[in-house]
């Protein structure tokens, strides 16, 4: 294999798999620029993935939907499921003054048991789905993909993937140029200033917290429905730690938060790659998987340092209180 | 009046979670077609069926206790350990190394590898709470990604230099061990070991330092409030990294004590134990008391270990009691919700009282 | 004169007790009318009625003779009721136009026309003279002109009647000057205003009537023509009151504490202190005067050891404790009682009794080899709950559940019963009522009077002028200008404070 295609396996691989952590990221954001910790990104993108995969095999294999349909339909019953999971911790954060990590670290247990017990339910004992056969499939951008190099590397993606570039740019739209971004980020900032100008605390975060169910879905479809072709407990296994470690390292903003979760992207590629281009006879193939890891912490440490919160994340907010 | 009441609500709303918490699982086990008084049954015989089955449950409760106590120890001080999991696996390392490697007498040879494995564990839990103390970086991610630094450095760690006849290493040499005839004669062969014994004696010591010395003073104050803490003079940086040390020395044990009393050798593994995030439900339930913990390990791994049964016979998806868990944590969170329960009822008995 | 706001007999009740009982405020229009109270007597709760934050449980709205219910904000500000924040309800990270428009923006399809809102924000600002940048951002412009942006938010809904709550706390007596001529133009241009402060003076300069309460009942609503300061101050307290402090002449001995030259870095990086020197001798009370920001925070934590300095030295009793660590500082013979008492002086969720050992628990006889004697702790508190008169169920009640009040006493008697050579007072009295303060300040003159170096740094300028025997004043962290109390006044300091003497002195040499 040569130089350039190494460059282009690497470059289309980090796109792609920083696909499901850009969503979830960017779900991340809008919760947490309300003011609400959402450390259940990993829950909801579990959901995501399972309602993803089991609505693609069943659109697509049971009621005969066309092929490239079926995935994006699979991607809209992941955001529906997503949006229904994030309502119990919308409830505990913000009407019941809830400890908000402590409430998403209960839907993540409640998400990855629950869609479990259904694949058993639905697969009769298994511990997974059958096999995905309608899949996202890349997509060539006419023209663009021509261009030597970062034509196929930058525009040969998944549908999703797509996507999922474009949702940056909207988030970012909505989140600084629209008034519903601008009373999202008043909520999560000084909800109280927020309140006595008449915003509606409480139902700005509602809506920023069933977006980042949305949106984590979405990327948990990304795994179920493009990455990998089925769901099983592993299909998602950490990736909405990694989300939330994005968002963190894009210091809270839709661009950086795609940065980052590209960098994780490239990390993860380079290790998968990495095995398929040999490099495991020089490195243990233990360290090509550690790599991102291992990236993640000394970019922290190194690069970003502390990073600016939202003011008022994960404290609850009673109407009227001072 | 008020206290009187607090002190109540202190026991009611964890006895009322966990009884919210099952009235859910049996509404997901009945929509889905199962019985769910049958599934419960069927939970508590595979608890309390027979020797054996109280004995191996006991067993799963173990290293929850270890993975509890070393959430719930952090959390006092402010900081979220979601590395127990790794902290556990470096545990499980260093144990089955000393155990194999060292050669020492019976009973000494175990307390140097518990000892060694503490060690090893709370350097490598240290390492997050440095990287927190000294450059801001958030515990949270840290923790996570030392996970799979964990995960991944030990299966190296097992291939290049551990390796026994399978995928995993040698046995450790009998005088490390930790199994008991005693606890296996009672319990039918069971394999609780003398692990439990060393959890409940953490469990006494995390008490004692957390509450009765300046140790603990301090660290309780840093994770109240750091501001004051600093003000008074406390080196919280000093207490952040000591707090993390400390809670990676008690994973530590739990994977020394599941290395050297269940097992006997340590495997390569494609995934998570999963125990250290049980550990996080578990201090939850718990309140980060210890004694808490005892209960909520009790809890956890009862129903856990129960579940076997309940698919075994009934078919019933072991996870419906992962939903039971989940919800128990989730009404412990938002306690509002159950205090307004309460509030209803004590209002209306009230006015029963009163007409 | 119409009435525009009539409040009748409402009532508030909070878990445990009665935040407002039965009180009456009748407001006209085109007037300002001031509602006068001490700290804790209602008036924040009253206002939070009329704005719509709290509902009554008893009582009556009117607004323009029309009998209301205010369900919200946003209802309070369709009736054209503004409010002006004590604490600024501003998002720092916004810019000005950001913060008025919230809310109410104006767009352009789906987006905010951002320059359209920078247009109506300057032309209200120029049309009521407020001179305000609508560009900035909150977190870089000055505290006056953050009030401003506060009055600007209730302009721009087009508020008639405007609450301006405690708006003098913050400011320098310039900035007060300014503000209640903009107070005067809006009432001329038919606003109507009510005026919330517990200082008396700033009543009889602006307002036209005045209502007082006392602990949340009505106490009576007069005229300020026919009222003067001593007839307020006996409504608003219940007793006679002089304001003035008791205290004898100082007796300044060797100095204490000597701070010089000192650069201190602030959160932001840039430098906070540059260049402060100062001295403070036993046996007398230095006070440092200055507008909030200006360096008194870091000039503190400086001292204390909470912050490191860049350069220059720092003295107590002679010897260099400059970048020591915290415990070292207070081993040597500094006290504390800091500003903000929530973040800094109590741990708020344990007993009053354990934070009376909060710099002291690891010594004898409170530990003995690592271990806490908790006997020899509460026995010890009990001790100066008595002494110091902090109102407590127990000792081991959790320090949250006291009244500020006594938080404050706890904090008192936690750091005065150390013995320390150098007492720092940051802000001692903020947010209490008459009788604590007056607690306060004598025991900060007994220290005085013991041979203590105080410290006192207050944003009361009053405060500062009554209590200290020597006033520093801070700016642009230096110190500006050494005053004798007797001999200043507020016009004097004022100047000062806002980097007034700078210019002055340099003209004279």
């Amino acid at each position: 294999m040569n130089v350039a295609d190494m460059l282009i396996t690497i470059l289309n691989g980090s796109i792609i798999f920083a696909t499901p952590l850009i969503l979830a990221a960017l779900g991340g954001v809008f919760s947490e620029r309300s003011g609400v910790i959402n450390i259940a990104l990993e829950g909801l993108m579990v959901i995501g993935a399972f309602a993803a995969a089991v609505v693609t095999i069943w659109t697509g294999e049971t009621l005969g939907v066309p092929g490239w349909l079926a995935p994006w339909l699979g991607m809209l019953a992941a955001m529906v499921a997503g949006i229904l999971f994030s309502l119990p911790h919308a409830i505990a954060s913000i009407n019941f003054n809830a400890n908000q990590v402590v409430s998403g670290v209960a839907l993540n247990f409640l998400a990855a048991g629950f869609a479990l017990f259904l694949v058993k339910k639905l697969f009769e004992g298994a511990g997974q789905t059958t096999t995905v056969q309608n899949v996202f499939t890349k997509i060539a951008i006419p023209g663009l993909h021509e261009i030597p190099i970062i034509g196929p590397g930058i525009f040969n993606l998944y549908g999703i993937s797509y996507v999922a570039l474009i949702l940056v740019g909207v988030s970012y739209y909505v989140l600084y140029k629209t008034p519903f971004g601008l009373r999202l980020r008043a909520v999560g900032e000084h909800p109280r200033a927020a309140d006595t100008l008449g915003v509606n605390v409480r139902r700005m975060r509602y809506m920023a917290v069933m977006i980042s169910g949305a949106l984590a879905g979405m990327g948990g479809s990304a795994l179920s429905v493009a990455i990998s072709s089925n769901f099983q407990h592993a299909t998602v296994s950490g990736h909405g730690f990694m989300a939330l470690a994005a968002m963190i390292f894009g210091k809270w903003h839709p661009v950086g938060a795609m940065g980052a979760a590209l960098f994780f992207g490239f990390a993860t590629a380079l290790s998968v790659s990495g095995q398929v281009l040999g490099l495991t006879a020089y490195v243990p193939s233990e360290f090509l998987n550690m790599l991102p890891y291992l990236l993640t912490i000394l970019a922290l440490a190194g690069v970003v340092g502390r990073a600016e919160a939202p003011h008022s994340l994960g404290k609850s907010y009673e109407n009227g209180s001072r | 009046m008020n206290s009187v009441n607090s002190k109540w609500n202190a026991i009611l709303v964890p006895v009322l979670a966990v009884i919210l918490g099952m009235l859910v699982g049996a509404l997901v086990m009945l929509a889905m077609g199962f019985n769910p008084i049958r599934g419960y049954e069927l939970v508590f015989q595979g608890i309390f069926g027979n020797a054996y089955y109280l004995g191996e449950t006991l067993r799963a409760v173990t290293p929850l206790i270890f993975a509890g106590l070393a959430v719930a120890f952090a959390f006092r001080t402010g900081l979220f350990n979601i590395g127990v999991e790794g902290q556990f696996i470096v545990g499980q390392l260093a144990a089955a190394w000393v155990g194999i490697s060292w050669n020492l007498p019976p009973v000494i040879h175990a307390i140097v590898a518990v000892l060694v494995a503490m060690v090893a564990a709370g350097l490598y839990a240290g390492l997050a709470g440095w990287l927190k103390a000294k450059l801001g970086v958030h515990e949270v991610i840290t923790t996570i990604m030392l996970n799979y630094v964990a995960l991944f450095s030990s299966n190296y760690v097992i291939r290049t230099f551990l390796k026994g006849q399978s995928e995993g290493t040698e046995d450790i040499q009998p005088s490390a061990s930790l199994t008991s005839d005693f606890f296996s004669s009672i319990f039918d062969g069971a394999r609780l070991n003398w692990g439990l014994i060393i959890a409940l004696l953490f469990t006494l010591l995390m008490y004692w330092l957390l509450w009765k010395t300046t140790v603990g003073y301090e660290l309780r104050s840093v994770g109240f409030n750091p501001h004051a803490s600093e003000y008074a003079g406390m080196n919280v940086s000093k207490n952040i990294v000591l707090s993390m040390v400390i809670s990676g020395m008690l994973a530590g044990a739990g994977g020394a004590v599941e290395t050297l009393g269940v097992y006997g050798y340590m495997v390569i593994s494609a995934g998570f134990t999963g125990i250290g995030f049980d550990g996080i439900a578990v201090a939850l339930i718990g309140a980060n008391n210890p004694f808490g913990v005892v209960l909520g390990a009790l809890l956890f791994g009862g129903f856990s270990f129960g579940a076997d049964n309940m698919q075994r016979v009934e078919g019933i998806p072991t996870e419906s009691i992962q939903i039971v868990i989940s919800m128990v944590i989730y009404f412990v969170a938002a306690s509002a919700i159950i205090y307004r329960l309460l509030g209803v009822f004590r209002r209306r008995r009230r006015e029963e009282v009163q007409s | 004169m119409p009435a525009v706001v009539e409040m009748l007999g409402i009532t508030k009740r909070f878990a445990g007790f009665t935040a407002n009982d039965a009180i009456n405020l009748v407001v006209e229009k085109g007037e300002i009318h001031a509602l006068l109270g001490e700290n804790g007597a209602g008036k924040s709760t009253l206002m939070n009625i009329l704005f719509g934050l709290y509902q009554p449980d008893e009582g009556e709205i009117r607004i323009r003779e029309q009998k209301v219910q205010i369900t919200d904000p946003n209802m309070a500000n369709q009736l054209g009721i503004g409010m002006v924040h004590q604490h600024f309800m501003l998002v720092d990270k916004f810019t000005v136009t950001e913060n008025i428009v919230l809310g109410a923006e104006p767009r352009k399809g789906v987006k905010i026309d951002i320059k359209k809102a920078e247009q109506e924000v300057q032309d209200l600002s120029d049309r009521y003279g407020l001179k305000v940048d609508p560009r900035a951002k909150i977190s870089e412009i000055s505290v006056g002109m953050q009030q401003r942006v506060e009055i600007l938010k209730t302009l721009y809904r087009g508020a008639e009647i405007i609450i301006f709550d405690e708006p003098t706390a913050v400011l320098t007596p310039q900035e007060i000057n300014e503000l209640l001529e903009i107070m005067h133009n809006l009432v001329a241009e038919g606003k109507s205003i009510i005026f919330i402060t517990h200082k008396l003076k700033e009543i009889m300069m602006a307002a036209d009537r005045c209502t007082i309460i006392r602990r949340g009942k009505y106490i009576d609503t007069v005229s300020i023509e026919s009222t003067n300061v001593d007839e307020l101050a006996a409504k608003m307290v219940g007793r006679h009151v002089t304001f003035e402090v008791q205290k004898t002449q100082a007796e300044p001995k060797q100095a204490v504490l000597e701070v010089n030259d000192v650069v201190v870095a602030s959160n932001r990086g840039v430098d906070a202190l540059k260049g402060l020197s100062l001295e403070v001798r036993a046996g007398e009370i230095l006070g440092i005067a200055g507008i909030d920001g200006n360096g008194q925070s870091e000039l503190i934590e400086a001292i204390t050891g909470l912050r490191k300095i860049k350069s220059g030295s720092i003295l107590l009793n002679g010897k260099q404790i400059q970048n020591r660590r915290p415990r070292e500082i207070i081993e040597s013979g500094v006290g504390h009682i800091p500003e903000d008492r929530h973040k800094r002086g109590l741990v708020l969720d344990y007993s009053i009794g354990e934070n009376m050992v909060l710099q002291t628990y690891y010594k004898s006889p409170f530990a003995k080899a690592g271990v806490l004697r908790y006997n020899a702790i509460y026995e010890y508190a009990r001790k100066l709950i008595q002494q110091f008169d902090v109102r407590t169920p127990s000792e081991f009640t959790e320090a949250r559940a006291l009244s500020g009040g006594n938080q404050q006493k706890g904090i008192i008697a936690r750091e005065v019963d150390r013995n320390p050579d150098l007492l720092i007072a940051a802000q001692p009295t903020r947010g209490l009522d008459v009788g604590a303060i007056e607690f306060i300040h004598q025991k900060l003159i007994e220290q005085r009077d013991a041979g203590k170096a105080v410290l006192l740094l207050s944003l009361e300028l009053d405060e500062i002028l009554n209590v200290s025997d020597r006033i520093a004043v801070i700016y642009e962290g230096q110190i500006v200008g050494v005053v004798d109390p007797k001999e200043t006044d507020h016009d004097e300091l004022g100047l000062l404070m806002a980097g007034g003497g700078k210019e002055r002195r340099g003209a004279q040499t």
